[in-house]
Formats: structure tokens, sequence, C-alpha cells
């Protein structure tokens, strides 16, 4: 408190100073931006060029045509955008297929990561005993690469050797016949089942911090007046939560509307229609059929959906964040 | 800000651009002492493939003075690292490439003619397998690469699981490998379910779908561009995509769930363990003494054919071709090396310790002399086609791949397609391919 009253006159004092000698205050406050500048206008340029670039691609009719001479690669305005954007012909209707995939893959995997990772941290907010350990064993999915996450889950998931139809079919007769999880429509659940398992550490994580932050005596105080856990957790947790949710959703929101690696590896480059992901899609378009114009027009549709998505979702969340 | 990032890429852009330009000539000799050489990944390992590759051009080095700098590639990334190099106009003096992939680069521009003028450099065309050759270009263009190293599909058939179901020869026809899968197909351990199959497939993957739907259409002499137009939905097309979803729909002779395999590791893991009797696959060399397997325990037999005797389609020519990109700056070295990689002497070392068959008609039958190398030099000569020659290979591959490879994931849970639902789809994919390219 007594640091708050110093500082504040000497703040104030400047305005007076700076009525006879405007010049020193002046260049006081821009150098650090000046010094910042070259790292900014890089910072711009890596982030932003291959963007841009990606959206100038959008407009021209790039295949392999032009590839060696892309520069001279003929503009075709929105072309590209009307082919996938009409969902009447074969490549728009495929690329409609995949967005609502990839919605209802993107909604589950949140929702079940979400529910797990908070369930997860608020079970071990007032663990003693072995809390670290669970904490390293839960963080393991997150830490793992990738590929051999996934591969693992695809032995897992086999037909015929797998351990998931073992356990199904001949150990708790669940099943009569040994299931394909990798083919058809078990294979969107199969893709939603790694997804969970490889996001929800995440949650987790994130939420165990944001536990940390919420003073003991609030739940001290609850228990007082007569709340049960349930309450408490509706009461105090939740909405002391919700500046870190509100990020977190957004973030598992991002990441998992541009799902790769997963049906990547997985299916092992062919992923079966009913579980075809918007960026498997892209990916197709662009790298296997060479056709990158077309591949960057669906770049830039998803880069402006995710856009419209993240700006609605921070207008419509932030006076509820604010609020609490 | 906005403005002057704008202009900081307009820049750059065109800095790129002018680079590139000036170096998109025809290529020249500024560098005449170096190359640099990218070649394809054709042993299982890229160790191996330094091991085999590295002595031979030392002795290249030895005779010609020039020091080459070896990058040997896995085909997986061998087509990207091949696009960035024709955006950036920075690659390397040769490349490798797979053979299928010729006519669509050869689209782009990037790479070097091979004229007569060129050819009689390297001893001329006809030193070259005919097939061979068409895969070094577009129908009616110049070729722009040249042949290394070939395979044939070719029908592989354990000896122990024939002998034991009283099969006493390799099927000649498709309606005796289907007769000889029934009989191999068998319950082993008495549970009432089959275990061993007559035949494995790798299912999962869209290029090896898309192999056999165009050997099997062939076959019945479906053609899948008419006048360099898509038509992929010929009655043999459809028929030929039927066949292979009956050997496990219908004819019930493969594993239904051989539609996982993603990978042909799969099948020669089934077939080593005697799990398979039969696979139809490229020319494999040594490779299945990975798995344990000696020569004596399996035959090599040519695909089988339509007709008894037929000398229909058994396969297409794969392989791998080596080209020069346009921008060398060693233009005589980078020949100089494609002359020795094709001199005799180098393609029977290469091919033989790569298991594929040499392109060139000289190179010393003495080295080629077992079942497989005879089945597949024969294939070769009287029953390979190369895969369609026009600039949307990769369209026609990848678009037609998914499309076989979803139909065979139905069949294996009991719904395989009809033959209209087939015709249709294919319709459907033609157009598409006719509007992308």
């Amino acid at each position: 408190m007594s640091i708050r009253t110093d500082v504040k006159p000497e703040t104030r004092r400047p305005p007076t100073v700076s009525a006879t000698a405007p010049a020193p205050r002046r260049r006081r406050t821009w150098t650090p931006y000046l010094f910042l500048l070259p790292a900014l206008a890089l910072e711009l340029v890596v982030h932003f060029g291959p963007m841009l670039a990606g959206l100038v691609m959008s407009l021209l009719k790039l295949t392999q045509y032009q590839l060696a001479r892309w520069w001279e690669a003929p503009w075709t305005g929105f072309g590209n955008f009307e082919v996938v954007l009409d969902v009447d012909q074969p490549v728009g209707a495929s690329l409609l297929s995949s967005f609502l995939i990839t919605l209802a893959f993107t909604v589950i995997v949140i929702a079940a990561s979400w529910v797990m990772g908070t369930a997860a941290a608020v079970s071990l907010q007032n663990a003693r005993v072995g809390r670290g350990v669970l904490r390293t064993l839960f963080l393991v999915p997150y830490a793992l690469p990738a590929f051999a996450a996934v591969i693992t889950w695809r032995f897992l998931f086999q037909r015929d050797n797998g351990m998931v139809n073992h356990v199904l079919v001949d150990q708790l007769g669940v099943l009569d016949e040994n299931a394909f999880f990798l083919l058809g429509s078990n294979a969107f659940w199969a893709q939603c089942v790694v997804a969970v398992w490889r996001l929800w550490p995440f949650a987790f994580l994130m939420l165990m911090a944001g536990l940390q932050s919420i003073p003991g005596e609030l739940y001290e105080a609850g228990t007082l007046d007569g709340a049960g856990p349930w309450r408490q957790f509706r009461e105090i947790t939740l909405p002391l939560l919700a500046p870190v949710n509100q990020v977190l959703v957004l973030v598992m929101f991002l990441w998992t509307f541009k799902e790769f690696e997963t049906p990547f590896v997985l299916f092992g480059g062919s992923a079966p229609e009913q579980a075809r992901l918007i960026n498997v899609e892209i990916y197709q378009n662009s790298f296997v059929t060479w056709n990158f114009g077309l591949g960057a027009a669906m770049s830039a549709v998803l880069l402006l959906f995710l856009l419209l998505v993240t700006g609605v979702y921070l207008l419509a969340t932030r006076r509820k964040v604010h609020e609490a | 800000m906005g403005a002057r990032l704008l202009a900081v890429i307009v820049a750059a852009a065109s800095a790129a651009a002018a680079l590139t330009g000036c170096q998109a000539g025809g290529g020249d000799n500024a560098n005449p002492k170096v190359l640099t050489y990218w070649a394809s990944q054709q042993s299982p390992s890229l160790d191996r493939d330094k091991q085999i590759l590295e002595p031979e051009l030392r002795r290249f080095t030895e005779r010609t003075g020039i020091k080459v700098e070896l990058e040997v590639i896995p085909f997986t990334d061998l087509l990207k690292r091949i696009l960035t190099a024709t955006t950036s106009g920075k690659g390397p003096d040769l490349v490798n490439l797979g053979n299928t992939w010729t006519p669509s680069l050869q689209a782009t521009g990037a790479l070097l003619e091979w004229d007569g003028a060129m050819m009689a450099k390297i001893g001329g065309a006809d030193r070259f397998e005919k097939v061979a050759l068409k895969t070094t270009s577009a129908e009616g263009t110049t070729p722009v690469a040249v042949p290394l190293y070939t395979k044939v599909f070719q029908l592989y058939y354990n000896k122990k699981l024939f002998s034991e179901a009283g099969v006493s020869r390799p099927p000649a026809t498709w309606a005796e490998l289907v007769d000889a899968g029934k009989q191999l197909t068998r319950d082993t351990t008495g549970d009432g379910k089959p275990d061993q199959w007559g035949l494995g497939l790798r299912g999962q993957a869209y290029t090896t779908a898309l192999h056999y739907a165009y050997i099997l259409g062939s076959a019945r002499g479906a053609r899948y561009f008419t006048g360099g137009k898509p038509a992929f939905d010929s009655a043999e097309a459809v028929s030929g995509i039927e066949q292979y979803l009956s050997w496990m729909g219908k004819d019930r002779i493969v594993n239904p769930s051989d539609a996982e395999n993603a990978d042909w590791a799969d099948v020669y893991e089934a077939f080593s363990k005697d799990r398979v009797a039969m696979m139809l696959v490229q020319t494999l060399g040594q490779t299945l003494k990975d798995y344990g397997l000696s020569e004596d325990r399996y035959g090599v037999a040519p695909v089988p054919a339509v007709t008894p005797g037929g000398k229909d389609v058994a396969s297409f020519l794969g392989g791998t071709n080596v080209a020069i990109f346009k921008n060398t700056d060693n233009l005589d070295g980078a020949t100089e090396l494609v002359r020795f990689l094709t001199s005799v002497g180098e393609q029977t070392v290469l091919n033989t310790a790569y298991g594929t068959i040499p392109p060139v008609k000289d190179a010393g039958d003495a080295a080629f002399q077992t079942d497989e190398a005879k089945v597949a030099r024969q294939t070769m000569a009287d029953r390979a086609i190369p895969l369609p020659r026009v600039a949307q290979e990769a369209q026609f591959e990848t678009l037609l791949g998914n499309a076989v490879t979803s139909w065979l994931a139905a069949t294996a849970t009991g719904k395989q397609p009809s033959a209209e639902q087939i015709r249709s789809e294919l319709a459907s994919l033609s157009q598409r391919v006719a509007s992308g390219g």
C-alpha cells in the first residue's frame, strides 16, 4: 500500500513538466517502441506473410502447370471460391460434408475433454496423497509425441488383433463379433476417442492452475453456510473459473477444428469418408491433387469461419466473464 | 504500417521472383565440379540405400572428378520436396521420381527434356524397354526423365499352404485364382471361423487400391482417359473394380480385416506367418527375407490373365526414373551421372541390390535368373502398361483410389456396392477431374 501512494504523485507530476518541455517526454515514450519495431515488423512478416500469400493464392488458378512460374498463374478472382462453396458440385459437397463432420467432432471432443478435465482437476483439488503422481500420469497423453500415441491407438483399434475388440468381445462379451473401428462410421467415434484422450490433459492442466487461484476461505464460508460440494462447485468454482474457461474453450476449439495429425496417423493417409476432417480434405485438395489455388480457397474459407466464431465467441463471453 | 508491410512483402516476393526467374533457363555449366542428387529410398532403410549408392558414386567421382552430394529421401517426402524445389527454383541437379508422377511433374516445366541428342549421350532410346520409356513423359511429348529401376506386379504364393490345400500349381486365370483362393481359405483352429485366407490385400491404401482397379480394368480393355479427357466410368472399369471387391465380398477369399491394412508390411507379415496363401504385389527382391521367409518357401508366378494364356494387362509399370532439373548449373556433369547410372554395369549392381528389374535391355541376363526376375522381365516385355500418361494422373490416382478404398471398407462390413453405384460415382469423379484440371 505504501508503495502505491509513493508512486502516484510521481506519475502525476510529469504533465506539469511536459507543459514546459514536451520534447524529453516524447523521446522517453517512443524509444522502447523504436527498439521493438524491427522485431514487430519481422513478426508481422513471418506471421502474416504466409497468410497473405495464401489469400493471394486462393485468387489464382494455381495447379502443377503454373508451379515453376507461380507468379504468372492466371488470376481467377473468386473463381476458386465459387467452386469451393458450390455445394451442388462434387468439390463443394465434399467440403461441406467434411465441414459438418468436423463441427460434430469438435463439439464432442471439447465437451468430453472439458468434463473430464474439470472432474479430474476438482477431485484432485483437495487430495493430499498421491496428487503429484496422478497429476503426472494424467499429463502423459499430452506429453507423448502425436505419432507415437496415435499409432498405438491404431494398434488398439485393429479388428483382428486389437485390444479393444479383445476386451469387448472375448472378455466382456459386449459384442458378438469383432467390430471394425478404423472403417466406416465407427471410425468417426474412434477418432473422437483418440482426440479426447490427447486433449483432455490440457483442459485438466489449465483448470488445475485456475483452481489454485480460488481462495480456500470461500469454500470454508460455503461449508459454514451449509452448501454441499455440488452447490459449491456451481456457485464458487464455476464462476471463479470463468476467465480460464473462456480462454480454454476457445483454444480447444481452434485446435480441434484444425486437427490433422490424429486422422492422418490413425487412418494411414486414407481417412474414411465418415471421419474426414476439414484439414484432411484441404490437404488432399492441395497437396495430393495438386490444386493449390483450390486448397488455398478452402483454407481462406476455414480462416474466415474461425475468425468469425472467435469474434462472436469473445463478444458473447466478454460481458459474462467481466460480470463474474 | 500496413502499407509498409505490404511494400516489404511485395519487394521480397518480386526479389524472389527475379532470382528464380533468371534461373529458370535450360541449365548451364557454371559449377562443373559438384552435383547434388536426391535419390529416392529404394531399400527398407535410408542407411542401406546410402551403403548401396555411396560406393558406386565414389567410383563415378574417381572416373570424372565430379563430387556428388547425395541425399536419400523417403518416397513419402519426395514429392513435397520436389514441389518445393520447383516453386523456389532452388533444387538439386538431379532427382529420382516415382515414375508415375513423371507426367504430372512434367507439366510444371521444371524438368529438362531428353530429346534425341540428349538420349544419344546415354546410348540412345533403343537401349530401354519400350514400356519403360513410356513412363518418362505424357503421351506424345518429349521425355523429361530416364528410367532407372522398374517393378511389375507378380503373384507370390506360399508353397506350404498350397501343398496342404492340394493346389498343385499357381492360378493362371482370374477364375482359377478364385477357385484356388476358396480351397486355401480354411479354418485351421476349429473355432468355425477361417483363420487362413486365399489372398492378402493392403486395403486401406488408396495407391494400391488404384493399382488393382487400373490393372483389372485395363485387362478388360478399359481406357481411363480418351483424348486426354477423363472417362472413368466405362463398363470395363466398373467390372474391374467389382472383381477386386468381390474377392473380399462375394468370393470370400480375403479376410475382411484386410480392409484396415495401411501398409504392405501387414500383408507380408500375414504371408510369412502362413495366414495368407497368395499376394499380388510389385517385385519384392529381398524384402521377404526381412520377414524370415527364405526363397524356397514361396513361389513367384505371373499375374493371372482373364483368359487362359491371355496376353492381357498384368501390371502397370512401376519404378523410379531419374530427371535433371532445368536450372542445374552442371548440365554436362548431370548428364554424365545419368549415363553412369544407366550403364550396363551400374544397372546390374543397383537393380540387384534393390531387387528391381533393369529397364535397359542390355543389362546382363546372367544376373537376373531367379524365377522372380524372369517372370518380371517377361511381364514387363509382354503384359505391362504405364499408368495414364496425362498431367491429371495424380488427381486420377487420388480420387479413384480413395473411392475404391471406401468401397472395400463397405464390402468389409458386408455392404459390397452394386455395379450401378460404382458407375455413377465414377462418372462424378470423371467430371470432377475434368473441371479441376
